[in-house]
């Protein structure tokens, strides 16, 4: 399973042609306490770089973008009861959701973990 | 009352900015100044306030002194609210109006009339000093404010902007445990809305009981040179930590407080604001201040919208800008709005009409194309805890 990074703070792990996708501890970490996750519905088309989720916190609302395009397969409803998840566990319990990944070149120019260390180390 | 978030080329910083930053805080440009958002966290200081004492730093704020032998009469051409009769040491809430009846900011105004003590050898007996009131205004207006007050305040009434001094504000159920400990009978006979001047060591103070978060608590100025040892000193008491922006904005959310900018501005007057308390009776009725004339026709014909609260159900919080609905019919928009920590619900502040604002009215708000189920609810939404005496 490969880890990948965007610039926008998501991390997607790819599993054959599906991605968990969620937001990095950085991105949890700048937004504060998490009050309410608006998750896509299960089937929606999402579009790489287009809103894909909603992230509020105590004092604004933040989109979260899609990675990558393709179709919503899963969201995760233990977000629903328990938003804090997102700043408690964001890069495993907090994930969003589940994709199918329809055009893997859109995997290119993304990050690793050692490229997203260090550039979230230069901002 | 607070302020807008304005663009201003140059941020500046303020007194307490290195005291800040040593605490960890996170700053953010806020009315001009480099401002701390946040320290630990928002909900973490938000609870910590509510349930101990938090030490917020307000000086950002404008704090000015007007002075002169018919302060207070001048004071009454401007402000809707009883200053004359204002006895000193007391402080009330009251605006700044504009001649068309809107709101040009919010304010507090102390009688700080000193009191002269008498002299004994000299023959001379105890008495009022010359007329002096204390307002803070919002950091974003102060400018505007003081341009506005320079030119209808007459001239011999002296404008005093106390650049020279910061103010920071503590506040929760502890404020006073903490605060008496370390200065010790000097809060024992202030109440709510009480002021007092008082030398702690080299320092002198001046203590309001008073502040934005519906607790008890006080609002402390203090030369800015002093302030870092001040807030050292309150920070010792295990009562006691830093609370940021953030968390000051959702406990005067719950208190049901107006944010000047957004809940209240020039466009809206103080009666479609709910402020009547802030135009005291008489002064309503007979005027002489500026806007009376706007604010009373809107007082005979009734406010087309009024400011309410709002409780929405679920937990996707409604922000400023959000409509409200009744059926298909568009019947107001949200001022201010956001998630509750201590109810644990979204709760917003709207402008809506008169005839749908009666409490546990059914209305809609709209958040990203989806209509959530909103009702009309009384303010403030957690029960304020003023100190008004045993």
């Amino acid at each position: 399973m490969a880890r990948y990074f965007t610039d926008e703070h998501e991390w997607i792990d790819l599993e054959g042609d599906t991605a968990t996708v969620g937001i990095t501890d950085f991105a949890q970490g700048q937004l504060g306490d998490i009050v309410f996750v608006e998750l896509p519905e299960v089937g929606t088309m999402v579009e790489k770089g287009k809103d894909a989720a909603v992230v509020e916190s105590v004092k604004a609302a933040s989109d979260v973008y899609a990675p990558l395009s393709g179709e919503v397969v899963e969201v995760n409803d233990g977000l629903e009861d328990d938003p804090a998840l997102v700043n408690s566990s964001p890069e495993e319990d907090g994930w969003f959701f589940k994709m199918t990944v329809s055009d893997k070149s859109e995997l290119e120019g993304l990050m690793d973990d050692k490229a997203y260390k260090s550039f979230c180390d230069g901002l | 009352m607070s302020e807008e978030n304005e663009t201003i080329d140059e941020v500046q910083t303020l007194p307490l900015d290195a005291w800040h930053r040593r605490k960890g805080a996170r700053m953010v440009p806020f009315a001009g100044y480099e401002m701390p958002i946040q320290y630990e966290g928002i909900v973490a200081e938000h609870n910590w306030t509510r349930e101990q004492a938090g030490l917020f730093d307000v000086s950002h704020m404008g704090q000015l002194m007007v002075t002169g032998e018919n302060a207070a009469e001048e004071l009454e051409k401007l402000l809707p609210g009883a200053i004359a009769s204002l006895k000193p040491g007391r402080t009330r809430y009251s605006l700044l109006m504009a001649e068309d009846g809107g709101i040009l900011d919010d304010l507090m105004v102390t009688n700080a009339t000193p009191w002269i003590e008498g002299d004994e050898e000299e023959g001379t007996e105890g008495h009022w000093g010359e007329q002096a009131f204390y307002l803070v205004v919002n950091g974003a207006m102060k400018w505007d404010d003081i341009a506005h007050l320079r030119e209808h305040l007459d001239d011999d009434v002296t404008l005093t902007h106390m650049e020279d001094h910061a103010l920071v504000a503590l506040q929760g159920p502890n404020a006073a445990t903490a605060l008496n400990r370390v200065m010790r009978n000097v809060i024992d006979d202030l109440v709510f809305m009480d002021s007092v001047c008082h030398d702690f060591g080299e320092w002198p103070l001046r203590i309001t009981r008073s502040g934005y978060t519906g607790e008890d608590g006080f609002e402390i100025s203090i030369p800015a040179e002093h302030a870092e040892s001040l807030c050292n000193r309150l920070c010792a008491e295990i009562e006691v930590r830093p609370i940021g922006l953030g968390a000051r904005d959702s406990l005067r959310l719950e208190a049901g407080l107006p944010l000047y900018g957004h809940d209240i501005t020039e466009e809206t007057d103080p009666v479609s604001a709910d402020l009547l308390f802030a135009l005291t009776k008489k002064r309503r009725e007979e005027g002489g201040w500026m806007g009376h004339e706007a604010v009373a026709k809107v007082l005979a014909e009734g406010p087309a919208q009024k400011r309410v609260g709002l409780e929405i159900e679920g937990r996707m919080p409604a922000r400023e800008g959000a409509l409200v609905y009744s059926g298909d019919k568009q019947v107001g928009r949200v001022t201010s709005g956001g998630f509750s920590p201590t109810l644990q619900r979204p709760i917003a502040m709207a402008y809506i009409d008169t005839a749908l604002t009666e409490e546990g009215t059914e209305l809609e708000v709209e958040v990203r194309k989806k209509r959530l189920p909103a009702k009309v609810a009384s303010m403030p939404f957690v029960p304020n805890r003023y100190y008004r005496g045993k």
